[in-house]
């Protein structure tokens, strides 16, 4: 394997690894915060998916069509928390993953009802398509490139809302103790509908960014949403820092595994047997990371609780 | 209760039990999730036959796999079991049809597959209670391999994701092309991120690209292999690029190459029946899937026609006879009870505003299946 296309799948790999972040960001953010585990995180992309495909089929703007996709999936998000989730804070986990479950369920078959379930149509806007050619001869396609970007820039605005904002304070403060931050006159339950929202905007804006190179269709969500699981589990539940060297591990694992295994085992056996058991192998590889990590440090890389 | 409610419940359970189908069919398919739209096709088309004969003493069961294998187990078992099928079908996937149409045809039932026939069930597993009436699962790869050869392409990169029918396509293509390839790849099973493969394809120095991806792992490779400055001839089977796909992947398919069994532009009478007959009852174009399911249906109704299920030995005899009008033209079952029929390839093109494809050529005639021989029966 030549070098060039090493780099090629090692950008892939960070590729793939940012729009996870994404995902996971609002996971971990939700899940430390809340201590909530949100099943329904993968439908929250599926809307932001929806909306941006259905606004830019009607406008055929690209940047609007984003837009609506942020808002369509915080206000899905909040209207959410408002409705459900408000009611499972008290209970234990097994409650919160069958109502979440069951939000799954309603979401994708309303999904189903509004938009049918043939997959839509969203492209990349005109002006990020083709490819550049970066130094040292590597052809990629701008918007893969641009995703990069996004997601970098969204892990900085996390840091800084996080680290440096009375936002962040709040938040911070809250997944340490949350008795506290009421008493001291934070509005504990408006600063969750934020948090809620703010981790559900994250996931509808990786719907529509991803969905301009994917299938736009019902259920597109749940695959997404057990990487993003096992994301926050190697990166430690509840920490953002965890959740992008998390994405980043698993999204590179994930590229690199699919292309070199069955390269691997190409030194042993022809290549149509190398290339079906080197995929099947390489399929796990993710999984084969987390039970690593987890022995390693049972509460992820960068996970505080025990 | 007094006599008189007595006898009239009695008589009322007497008018819903003579009411009751004499035939029952149960279907299984995708009807959510990611590959919803091909099992949806292949209900309304297989619904369309039955509405059409209007048979009030057929009944029909359609339940939902949600593409799960445990899923179809639980659902062929039931409908076994409690709901007394005679009859199963639908099915899409190859992997779901492994674990139910065994176990189906071992209890008596038969199984008509509208869409998967994996190689195994058509060679050494072959039951005389399987018919298939799609094709056999390698065949729409083994035209684009006629037509990969017929065009002398040296060097293709061929991909398939790994299950038995992606394993099938792959063998498929290569027994018909024969030649050198560039590269050999499987991907994951629902893989929506294609950019590693397209870094391949691009590195590989092929001069031409056979994949076999259905239903949404179709649409993502073709956008993403659209953008990514790649071009090369493109070709496949026809599930990766049927109707539902190549709405949302739109000018990215132009001008690509298809191995297919089934057209809309087939010209005979059946199909320009049921071509028109399906947009007008469902108002768009009906895929090969709906085809697929329309054929199943005639079929058994053609069948029906003859026999009971109930009498098997003359139900199968009048399933294998095959006198129906398929919408492919000339159709019949191999001794494996698979069927033998031309195979075409086909063009994405532009009517209007609507992608779909049209006949170019014929690929492989009166093709019949490659494990025909491994069947014991005949």
């Amino acid at each position: 394997m030549s070098p060039i296309l090493l780099a090629e799948q090692v950008l892939n790999g960070l590729q793939s690894g940012v729009m996870l972040f994404l995902m996971a960001a609002g996971l971990t953010l939700i899940f430390g915060v809340m201590g909530l585990i949100n099943l329904a995180h993968g439908s929250l992309y599926m809307i932001g998916a929806f909306a941006a495909a259905a606004v830019a089929g009607a406008t055929g703007s690209f940047a609007l069509a984003l837009v609506a996709a942020l808002a369509a999936a915080a206000a899905a998000g909040a209207l959410i928390e408002l409705l459900v989730i408000r009611r499972l804070y008290a209970r234990d986990h097994l409650d919160q993953v069958l109502a979440t479950f069951a939000l799954i369920l309603i979401l994708s078959e309303g999904t189903r009802w509004l938009f049918g379930s043939f997959p839509l149509y969203l492209n990349m806007p005109a002006g990020l398509s083709g490819t550049v050619t970066l130094p040292g001869g590597i052809v990629y396609p701008v918007y893969r490139l641009a995703l990069i970007a996004v997601g970098i820039a969204v892990a900085l605005g996390l840091w800084w809302l996080n680290a440096r904002t009375r936002l962040g304070i709040r938040i911070r403060a809250g997944e340490n103790d949350r008795e506290m931050i009421a008493a001291l006159g934070v509005d504990i339950s408006k600063l969750y509908t934020l948090v809620f929202a703010i981790g559900a905007a994250l996931a509808g804006l990786a719907g529509a960014l991803v969905g301009a190179i994917q299938s736009v269709q019902v259920g597109m969500g749940e695959p997404v949403l057990i990487l993003a699981f096992v994301v926050i589990v190697i990166g430690g539940i509840g920490s953002i820092k965890g959740a992008l060297i998390g994405a980043l591990l698993v999204g590179l694992t994930d590229t690199l595994g699919g292309v070199l295994l069955p390269e691997l085992f190409k030194l042993f056996t022809d290549p149509a047997s190398a290339a079906a058991t080197g995929s099947a192998f390489a399929s796990m590889a993710i999984y084969v990371l987390m039970a690593g990590v987890l022995i390693w440090r049972p509460t992820g890389l960068f996970g505080a609780r025990t | 209760m007094s006599m008189k409610t007595l006898l009239a419940a009695a008589s009322l359970v007497a008018m819903a039990a003579s009411a009751q189908a004499e035939v029952k069919i149960g279907m299984i398919t995708t009807l959510s999730g990611g590959g919803a739209s091909l099992g949806i096709d292949t209900r309304d088309g297989f619904m369309l036959a039955m509405e059409a004969a209007g048979r009030d003493d057929v009944e029909v069961i359609i339940e939902d796999d949600q593409r799960k294998p445990d899923v179809a187990v639980q659902l062929a078992d039931k409908m076994i079991q409690s709901e007394k099928v005679d009859i199963l079908t639908g099915i899409v996937w190859s992997n779901l049809a492994m674990a139910v149409v065994p176990a189906a045809t071992a209890q008596g039932k038969f199984y008509l597959s509208t869409n998967a026939a994996p190689a195994q069930l058509a060679g050494r597993g072959c039951n005389p209670n399987y018919f298939s009436v799609s094709y056999q699962n390698d065949n729409l790869h083994e035209a684009a391999g006629a037509y990969a050869k017929s065009e002398g392409y040296t060097n293709p990169f061929i991909m398939a994701p790994n299950y038995p029918a992606g394993q099938d396509s792959l063998n498929g293509f290569k027994r018909f092309y024969g030649g050198e390839l560039a590269g050999e790849v499987y991907t994951k099973l629902g893989q929506t991120d294609y950019a590693a493969e397209i870094a391949q394809i691009r590195a590989s120095g092929a001069d031409s690209i056979f994949f076999f991806l259905p239903g949404g792992m179709g649409i993502s490779f073709l956008k993403q292999y659209a953008d990514s400055g790649v071009d090369l001839p493109v070709m496949g089977p026809a599930f990766s690029f049927d109707q539902a796909i190549l709405q949302a992947v739109g000018e990215a398919a132009m001008g690509v190459k298809n191995g297919s069994n089934w057209s809309k532009d087939l010209d005979n009478a059946a199909n320009a029946a049921f071509v028109s007959g399906f947009e007008e009852t469902y108002g768009r174009l009906p895929s090969l899937y709906a085809a697929y399911g329309y054929d199943t249906a005639n079929l058994l109704l053609s069948a029906l026609d003859v026999a009971e299920p109930s009498d098997a030995e003359a139900f199968r005899a009048a399933l294998k006879a095959a006198e129906f009008d398929s919408v492919r033209g000339e159709f019949s079952f191999d001794t494996n009870q698979h069927p033998i029929q031309d195979i075409y390839i086909r063009e994405v093109i532009k009517e209007g505003e609507v992608y779909t494809n049209k006949i170019v050529a014929t690929a492989i005639e009166d093709r019949s299946s490659a494990y025909v021989d491994e069947c014991s029966m005949n």
